[in-house]
C-alpha cells in the first residue's frame, strides 16, 4: 500500500477535526476525496504534509510503510509527496523558475541525488510550461504574483510535473477554473498518472472527476471516512447531495 | 506560528558573528578622553600642516556648545566622551614604502577577513576575476592601499586621508567640509575634531576609475572610537564605483563609529557608493556591547546631470543612525538611494535618507527594505523636499518592511515637502509579517525552515542586492544568509 492512514484523530488549536480516519491508497490508484464543508478535507491535507498548527493526538499515516508523520514537511517533500495548494501563495522578488530549480535541487540533496544542470532544468521547464501552455517568460516574473487564479494552478501543476512526486494531493485543484483551464490542468494531472504515482483528488463537486477519473470515491465527513465506492459513487452524490453522510457521521 | 517562533529562537541561539576576533599587537593611544589637547595630539601624530589644525580645533570649539541630538528613535545610555581613547593607531615604523614593512599580524587580520591586501595575491587569482584596489583602515590609521601605481597612470588619486593632507592640499582645502560643514551635526562635528583616518578619492575629468575602489574599516582597539573622514571626488565626466566593508571584535563595552563621508560630483559625473556594514551588534541577549554607528554620508550633486547612487546594506551595530542624502544642486542631476537595514537580537537602526531637490529637473529613487527580527526596532527615516526652483522635481520612494516573530517593531517615517507646484512625488510603503502560510508553502516543495526563511527574504530584498557591484551582490547575498541563520532565520 502507498498511502496507509489508520484511526487518524487531529486537532486544530484544540479543536478535533479528523475523528479517526482510515484510508488506503495503492500505488497507480486515483482516488477522490468529497465531502461538505467543514468535513475536514483540507485538514487532511495539511496533517499529510506536515502543516504546523496540526496536532495529530492518535493513529498513523505511512507511506510505502514509513512513518510520514514523524517527518519534517520538506523530508516528505523529498520523499515524494506534493500538495497542489487551494489557495496557492504568492512568493515576491523570486522568479518562478528560480523557485522551481530551488526546490528541486533541495530535493534531490536530501535524496543524496547531484543537482540538476542549468541547461537540463531550463530544458525541462520549457518542455513541461508548454504542456500546460504556460508562457515560458511568465516563469521570469515572481511566483504567482500578479497571477489570475487559473495561473495559479497551473502553475501548481507545472511544479508538480518538474518535481515529478510520488503521491500527489490536489486541493480543490478545479475551484476558480473556467472549462479551457480545467482541461489543460487535467491533462496536465492525467499525464502524471503511472504505476508508480498515487493521487489523492479533493474535490467539493463532480465536475473535475469527469476530467479526472478515480478508481474509487471516498466520502469525508464528520472527520471520518463515511462511504467508500467506484466513480459512480460521484454521480450519487452530485444527485443527492451530503445530507445522508452528515447524518450518519 | 510555531513554525515562525522555531526560527526566531533557532536564529537567535547561533552564534553569528564571525569577526568577533581581536588582533594581539602593539598599538600607539593618545592619553584617554577628550579635550584640545588630544586634538592637537593627533594632528601632530599625522604631521598635519597648520590650517589643518586650526580646522580640527575650530571643530572642537563649535563641537563643545552643540548638544547631542535625541530626535532618533534609538535609546541608549548617556555616551561619556571622556571614557574613550581618540587615536589608537598600530606601532610602524615610520615611513612604510611596501606591503612586507606592514606588521605581518595586521595582514594577517584582513586576510582573516577575507579581504586580499596583496596585489600579486590578487592578481594570481582567477584571469578575468575582477580586481579592486583596497585602502585598509585599522582602528585610526589607513595600514595600506594596493593598485595605486596602476590608478596613478590614469590619474585617479586613492590614498588614505592623512596622506591626501600631506600630499594634495590644494584638493583638500577646497572640498573637505564643502558637502558636511564642521558644524552640521554632533557627530559630525565632533568627528571634524578627532577624525583620524579614512580614504580620500579623486578622479579627473573624463576618467573612467578602471576598477572597483574600496576601504575596509576594522576597529581592534578596546575602548576606543573610530572616526574616519571619506571624501571622494569626481570631476567632470568622470565615474568611479566604491565600496566600504566594516568589522569589529565583539566586546561588552560600547564603541563609538562617527564616521563623516562627503561626495563632490561634478558635470555629467556619477559615483556609485555601496556600503556593507557588519559592526558588532552587541549579544543579542543582553544587547550589551556592540557599535554605535553614528554616520554623516551626504553627496553635493554639484554638477548638471551628476549622479549618485547610494547602496547599503546595514547588517551589523547595536545602534545605526545614518542617512545617506543627495543634495540634487545641478540641473538634471540624480540621486538613488537602496537599502537592506537587518536588525536581530536587541539591535535598533534608525536610518534613512534625504533628498534634496535644488536644481531643476532633478530625479530622486528610494528603495528601502527593512528587516526586524528578535526584539529589535527597525525605523526608516526619509525626507524628500523640492525647493521653489527645482521645476520638475520627480521621486519615487518605496518602503517595505518586514517582520519576523512577534517581538519587533518597524517605523517609517517619511517627510516630504514639495515647495513648487510641478514636483511630482509618489510614495509606497507596506509592512507585512513573515507568513506562516508562506513558509509552509515552500517548505512543501522541499525547502528546509531556514532555507525557506532564505528564498523569502532574498525575494524580499532582490531589488536592492541587484543595485550593489556584481562581485560584492554575492557577498552580500551570503552576509544576509549568515544573518538569516543568525538573526532572521
Amino acid at each position: 500500500m502507498m498511502l496507509s492512514v489508520s484511526n487518524l484523530h487531529a486537532s486544530v488549536d484544540g479543536k478535533e477535526i479528523l475523528k479517526g480516519l482510515t484510508l488506503a491508497v495503492p500505488a497507480g490508484e486515483v482516488h477522490a476525496i468529497m465531502g461538505p464543508n467543514g468535513a475536514g478535507k483540507s485538514t487532511l491535507s495539511y496533517v499529510l504534509t506536515g502543516r504546523d498548527g496540526y496536532e495529530v493526538t492518535q493513529g498513523s499515516a505511512t507511506l510505502d510503510g514509513e512513518d510520514l508523520l514523524a517527518l519534517a514537511p520538506d523530508e516528505r517533500a523529498a520523499r515524494g509527496v506534493f500538495l497542489s495548494f487551494q489557495y496557492p501563495l504568492e512568493i515576491p522578488g523570486v522568479p518562478a523558475l528560480t523557485f522551481i530549480r530551488t526546490a528541486l535541487n533541495a530535493q534531490r540533496r536530501a535524496r543524496g541525488q547531484a543537482e540538476i544542470t542549468a541547461p537540463e532544468f531550463l530544458k525541462l521547464a520549457r518542455a513541461k510550461s508548454a504542456d500546460l501552455k504556460i508562457d515560458f517568460d511568465m516563469l521570469k516574473r515572481a511566483l504567482n504574483v500578479g497571477f489570475s487564479g487559473g495561473e495559479k494552478k497551473r502553475m501548481e501543476i507545472l511544479q508538480m510535473a518538474m518535481l515529478s512526486p510520488r503521491f500527489l494531493i490536489l486541493d480543490e485543484t478545479d475551484s476558480g477554473l473556467d472549462i479551457d483551464a480545467l482541461r489543460i490542468v487535467s491533462d496536465g494531472v492525467n499525464a502524471l498518472r503511472s504505476p508508480e504515482r498515487a493521487m489523492l483528488v479533493i474535490t467539493h463537486y463532480q465536475r473535475l472527476l469527469d476530467y479526472i477519473k478515480p478508481d474509487r470515491v471516498h466520502v469525508l465527513a464528520g472527520g471520518r471516512i463515511v462511504a467508500s465506492g467506484g466513480p459512480e459513487l460521484a454521480h450519487e452524490l452530485e444527485k443527492n447531495g451530503y445530507e445522508q453522510y452528515e447524518k450518519a457521521a | 506560528m510555531a513554525a515562525v517562533k522555531q526560527t526566531v529562537e533557532h536564529v537567535e541561539s547561533l552564534e553569528k558573528y564571525k569577526h568577533g576576533f581581536v588582533t594581539d599587537i602593539e598599538q600607539d593611544f593618545a592619553p584617554k578622553g577628550l579635550n584640545a589637547d588630544i586634538v592637537r595630539f593627533i594632528s601632530a601624530k599625522k604631521n598635519e600642516p597648520d590650517w589643518m589644525l586650526a580646522w580640527r580645533l575650530d571643530a572642537f570649539e563649535r563641537w563643545q556648545a552643540m548638544e547631542e541630538p535625541s530626535w532618533a528613535k534609538v535609546n541608549f545610555p548617556r555616551i561619556d566622551y571622556q571614557d574613550s581613547y581618540y587615536y589608537a593607531a598600530p606601532k610602524e615604523k615610520v615611513g612604510l614604502k611596501s606591503l612586507d614593512e606592514v606588521d605581518p599580524d595586521i595582514l594577517e587580520t584582513y586576510k582573516k577577513l577575507g579581504i586580499p591586501l596583496r596585489e600579486q595575491e590578487v592578481l594570481a587569482g582567477v584571469v578575468g576575476a575582477p580586481r579592486y584596489a583596497v585602502d585598509a583602515v585599522f582602528d585610526s590609521v589607513s595600514v595600506v592601499t594596493t593598485f595605486k601605481k596602476e590608478l596613478a597612470q590614469v590619474g585617479v588619486i586613492f590614498c588614505s586621508m592623512s596622506e591626501a593632507i600631506r600630499e594634495h592640499p590644494e584638493l583638500v582645502r577646497k572640498y573637505l567640509g564643502s558637502v558636511v560643514p564642521v558644524s552640521d551635526n554632533y557627530f559630525a562635528c565632533l568627528n571634524a575634531a578627532v577624525f583620524s583616518d579614512g580614504s580620500f578619492v579623486y578622479v579627473p575629468p573624463g576618467v573612467r576609475c578602471p576598477m572597483e575602489l574600496s576601504t575596509y574599516f576594522r576597529i581592534n582597539a578596546e575602548n576606543s572610537g573610530q572616526f574616519e573622514r571619506t571624501l571622494i571626488i569626481a570631476d567632470a565626466g568622470a565615474y568611479v564605483s566604491y565600496l566600504e566593508g566594516c568589522t569589529a571584535p565583539m566586546r561588552d563595552e560600547n564603541q563609538l563609529h562617527a564616521a563623516v563621508v562627503e561626495l563632490v560630483v561634478l558635470d555629467d559625473a556619477e559615483i556609485k557608493y555601496s556600503t556593507v556594514q557588519n559592526w558588532y551588534p552587541g549579544d543579542p541577549q543582553t544587547g550589551k556591547g556592540g557599535i554605535y554607528n553614528f554616520v554623516t554620508k551626504r553627496a553635493d550633486c554639484r554638477g548638471d546631470r551628476s549622479k549618485v547612487s547610494w547602496t547599503q546594506v546595514e547588517t551589523g551595530s547595536a545602534i545605526t543612525w545614518k542617512y545617506p542624502s543627495c543634495v540634487l544642486r545641478g540641473e538634471g542631476s540624480s540621486g538613488e538611494f537602496y537599502s537592506i537595514a537587518i536588525t536581530n537580537g536587541r539591535q535598533q537602526a534608525d536610518t534613512g535618507t534625504k533628498m534634496i531637490h535644488l536644481g531643476a529637473n532633478t530625479r530622486s529613487r528610494i528603495i528601502s527594505k527593512g528587516i526586524s527580527a528578535g526584539k529589535s526596532s527597525n525605523t526608516y527615516r526619509g525626507l524628500v523636499s523640492a525647493h521653489p526652483k527645482a521645476k520638475g522635481a520627480r521621486n519615487f520612494t518605496q518602503c517595505d518592511s518586514l517582520l519576523i516573530g512577534k517581538h519587533c517593531a518597524a517605523h517609517t517615517v517619511p517627510y516630504i515637502e514639495a515647495r513648487n507646484g510641478q514636483a511630482k512625488f509618489e510614495h509606497e510603503a507596506t509592512t507585512t509579517r513573515l507568513s506562516e502560510d508562506q513558509l509552509f508553502y515552500v517548505m512543501q516543495r522541499g525547502l528546509s525552515q531556514e532555507e525557506a526563511v532564505q528564498l523569502l527574504v532574498n525575494g524580499f530584498v532582490k531589488d536592492v542586492l541587484q543595485e550593489l557591484p556584481m562581485e560584492f551582490a554575492v557577498e552580500a547575498q551570503k552576509l544576509v544568509a549568515i544573518s538569516l541563520e543568525g538573526s532572521v532565520g
